[in-house]
């Protein structure tokens, strides 16, 4: 039973790099909201009705519910590292242009220079 | 008419920047440096020497300071070509000039240095093994044969810079360019460059370490 695992081990992998490449949207703003609430149900759960983990992770050939819960931890702790990685990377990209054009319009010219006539400089 | 501007990143280089500063208008007239907050005087001593200062208002990185000076030198309708220029004063003047030249009248829209076409550069075994290594990297990524991948001086057509884009903010960015160049297709030469490591130049060397940094930020853009 444990191929099932590594099956879902595999796409909870892929999926974080999927978010990795792709950039961030709406839709995938949604998509990380959806599995962060199905996250918290199952967490909730795990404190509640823990007899149904062990059940979960019995069938899933792992062991102890416990188990399983931290596998999952392990995975949504990836998803988590990838997607913030790439937000911060978004964040970087904007800064740099914002900078970037605050610099510019600031630019400091040499005085008296290139002043052989007065439309050589264009800017 | 062709103009030539040559962009200079510095970050704190006040000791050298203006006698290279001097040197470039005196053989090109235009000069930008892009200042990418350096907590020293060098935006005053590039000023000062005549070259167009633009000052970033917090630390970027190189890759950043490069394109901030290409958006610049883009603004002036009669750029024809760009030469970058390390503001360290580890490149020579006369293999700037004769890089324009091949530009100009060789029909080439990409000209960049390399330390191992000739004997003049002296290098450390370690630092030749890691330019040789990244050079055969960059062969393998981009298909472009090349002797020597992290050259400071090159001379971009405005074509060429046109069609380009650096996003790579910190020291990944020469490999990012490499790509960038290649991907244009445009006719592309190495020309041999004197590399003079002088104890200033080498103090502010990257250390191999980095090559880590390098690799990560590029296989996860």
């Amino acid at each position: 039973m444990t191929i099932i695992l590594q099956i879902a081990t595999v796409v909870v992998i892929s999926a974080a790099g999927f978010f990795l490449v792709r950039s961030s949207g709406a839709r995938h703003q949604a998509i990380r909201r959806v599995l962060l609430l199905l996250f918290v149900i199952a967490a909730a759960s795990s404190v509640f009705v823990p007899e149904l983990w062990g059940r979960a992770a019995t069938f899933l050939g792992i062991g102890r519910g416990t188990d399983l819960l931290l596998y999952l931890l392990v995975l949504v702790f990836l998803a988590f590292v990838a997607t913030t990685y790439r937000r911060f990377r978004h964040l970087e990209t904007q800064n740099t242009e914002l900078a970037r054009a605050l610099a510019i319009l600031q630019v400091k010219e040499p005085t008296g220079a290139h002043g052989t006539s007065g439309s050589t400089d264009a800017h | 008419m062709s103009r030539t501007w040559v962009v200079v990143p510095m970050y704190n280089e006040a000791a050298v920047v203006g006698g290279v500063v001097r040197d470039l208008v005196a053989e090109f007239g235009y000069v930008v440096c892009v200042d990418d907050g350096s907590s020293d005087h060098s935006a005053q001593a590039a000023l000062e020497a005549g070259a167009h200062v633009i000052i970033h208002p917090i630390n970027l990185g190189q890759g950043a300071s490069l394109q901030t000076g290409i958006d610049y030198a883009l603004l002036d309708p009669e750029m024809t070509e760009v030469l970058t220029f390390d503001a360290d004063g580890q490149h020579q003047i006369d293999d700037a000039r004769a890089m324009v030249g091949r530009v100009r009248n060789g029909n080439l829209a990409i000209v960049t240095g390399s330390r191992f076409l000739d004997e003049r550069t002296q290098l450390g075994f370690l630092k030749r093994v890691t330019l040789r290594t990244a050079a055969r990297v960059s062969r393998l990524t981009t298909g472009k044969s090349l002797t020597d991948a992290h050259n400071g001086l090159r001379v971009l057509r405005r074509d060429v810079l046109e069609r380009i884009r650096i996003t790579q903010n910190r020291m990944a960015h020469a490999s990012e360019l490499v790509d960038l160049l290649a991907d244009t297709g445009l006719p592309w030469e190495e020309h041999p460059t004197h590399i003079v490591y002088t104890d200033y130049s080498r103090s502010k060397g990257q250390s191999l370490l980095n090559g880590v940094n390098i690799l990560v930020d590029l296989l996860f853009k």
